[in-house]
């Protein structure tokens, strides 16, 4: 399979604390990979990496190199802006724009990215993305009402909505349901599964059920090491690791 | 006794809200009391031709300021036409990107000269244009009074910009925005009303300013359409009214004040009609 992230040795740090160690990893195209570990083991600051997310971080420093199609994007010539166009991002938080509508948090990446789109090219968009991110029938008759209105779970499909509309080629998702209701998990659950026939996808998550329905490969990490990689059948059944193993029958973490 | 240490904490309770309470009234007793004098002293002057007619001479009866509510409004509008632009701009600047010592500098100034009695103001005014232009005009008086204002509502943007949570911030970049259009198009637009409220609370606050256009905008006793002249302001034609020796001047004196709190009135009623949409 293709890989579209291919990580290597990526090691980082916030100041003198080192958060990530000699990481590699490859991700493959339209797949679903689940980062898990517990809390604190630097999964967040792995994914924040891939959409460098950090370069704003005061005393964040990191070596190694991630490559995207075969290129650096810690390299002079890859413009970060760019580069998050192409790989977004939900967060942790639902966290829509205040003071937009449903529409206008969908519409405004669109509109702020420098294409020139015709009003109809932006509805069109704007649905679309509505559609696939499982919201369009919720808000259809909303569009105009506040993003922040929605319901925890509608705010959270609002911003993989706003994320899709750039047309990104990779997703990457951080606890994207640790803020929400059963129900609502489990509608995100089944998205990113439809999404990643079209796209690929990293989601951060500690927690292991999830991990298991929903991925291709799961990726454990412990205080900044990839301890183990591996089909997310084989590591929840026979991990190669013993603390893996710790792991996920809950000796720890 | 369990009940009676209940008993008393009641009582002191019940004392320092009444307390507290009174302190309230204290504050706002003062704004009623001013205003019922204005109106009772200064209402019988408030006819229409106070606000359409020029200032008559000592002595002949009737005459208004209008001059002065039109000096007002175009000294204010001169003021904030790029008072604005500089004080958002430099709030954005210190909220977004002053991390180092000259954005600590920019704050220490802008709070220095926020507590710079206005009367400074006045004479920076008039050393800076009256002097060089060899006389007093609308510009300078528009100078003096950008002094107080910009560094208000640099203070208040910041201040605003600091409310939005670092999650608008990121959602902004990780869709791929630049940096420059996302703070103005997202981050400033979540803070605008906030912003907003912020620019009309200190137009407000140089709408009244007397002390700064005594060196600068001089005031002028007849319709002036040059901003290079003098012109006339209701606060100069106020104080001029009211020390003066004459019984009808002091009238229209309550009555311009009268004028002028009623402006002010209204914008802060918009301040707070915006406030309150914000939710
Ligand atoms: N912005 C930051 N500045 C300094 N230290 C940070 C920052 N973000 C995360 N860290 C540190 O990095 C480590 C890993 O954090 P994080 O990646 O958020 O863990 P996880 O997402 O796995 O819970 C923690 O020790 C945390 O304190
Ligand atoms: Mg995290």
């Amino acid at each position: 399979m293709e890989n579209v992230f291919e990580i290597r040795d990526l090691s980082s740090w916030f100041g003198e604390n080192q958060v990530l160690k000699k990481i590699r990893m490859d991700i493959a195209k339209n797949s679903v990979t689940s980062v898990m570990g517990p809390s604190g083991c630097g999964k967040s600051t792995f994914i924040r990496c891939l959409n460098r997310m950090h370069d704003m971080t005061p005393g964040f420093r990191m070596e190694g190199e991630i490559l995207l199609d075969g290129t650096n994007i810690y390299s002079e010539k890859v413009d970060p802006v760019y580069l998050r166009r192409r790989v977004g991002m939900v967060f942790q938080q639902p966290n829509p724009f205040p003071r937009m509508s449903v529409f206008e948090n969908v519409a405004v990446g669109l509109k702020l990215n420098g294409r020139k789109l015709s009003r109809a090219d932006i509805s069109e968009k704007v649905e679309r993305s509505l559609v696939m991110a499982a919201l369009w029938n919720e808000v259809k008759d909303h569009l105009t009402q506040s993003g922040v209105s929605l319901s925890g779970g509608q705010q959270q499909r609002l911003c993989i909505a706003r994320a899709l509309a750039v047309e990104p080629e990779v997703l990457l998702m951080d606890e994207p349901c640790s803020a929400l209701d059963p129900a609502s998990t489990s509608k995100i659950e089944d998205l990113i599964e439809d999404l990643s026939e079209k796209y690929t996808i990293a989601v951060v998550t500690h927690n292991m059920q999830q991990a298991a329905r929903i991925s291709d490969q799961v990726a454990f990490f412990l205080m900044g090491e990839l301890i183990e990689m591996d089909k997310s059948g084989k590591i929840f059944t026979n991990p190669s690791d013993k603390r893996t193993e710790e792991y996920i029958t809950g000796r720890f973490g | 006794m369990p009940g009676t240490i209940s008993f008393r904490r009641k009582a002191v309770d019940r004392t320092m809200k009444a307390l507290f309470c009174l302190a309230a009234i204290l504050v706002i007793l003062p704004l009623f009391l001013i205003f019922f004098d204005l109106l009772i002293k200064g209402g019988k002057e408030l006819k229409l031709t106070l606000l359409i007619d020029l200032p008559h001479p000592v002595g002949e009866p009737g005459g208004g300021i209008a001059n002065g509510i039109v000096g007002t409004l175009v000294i204010t509008l001169m003021t904030m036409l790029w008072s604005v632009p500089t004080a958002v701009m430099c709030g954005i600047y210190l909220a977004e990107y002053g991390k180092g010592k000259f954005a600590s500098a920019v704050r220490f100034a802008a709070d220095t000269m926020t507590g710079v009695p206005s009367i400074i103001m006045g004479i920076f005014g008039y050393i800076l244009l009256v002097l060089p232009m060899k006389r007093f005009s609308a510009w300078a008086g528009a100078t003096a009074l950008s002094m107080i204002f910009i560094p208000v509502v640099v203070r208040t943007t910041e201040e605003m910009l600091r409310t939005v949570p670092t999650t608008v911030r990121e959602a902004a970049l990780a869709l791929g925005i630049a940096r420059w259009k996302a703070t103005l198009r997202i981050t400033v637009r979540t803070a605008w009303p906030g912003i907003l409220t912020g620019i009309l609370l200190a137009m407000a606050r140089i709408i009244g300013e007397t002390a700064p256009l005594l060196f600068t905008a001089l005031g002028n006793q007849f319709w002036q359409s040059h901003l290079d002249q003098p012109m006339a302001a209701v606060p100069l034609q106020v104080f001029t009214y009211a020390i003066s020796p004459y019984e009808d001047w002091h009238d229209k004196a309550w009555a311009g004040a009268l004028v002028l709190i009623a402006m002010v009135l209204v914008i802060n009623i918009a301040a707070r009609v915006i406030t309150r949409q914000k939710r």
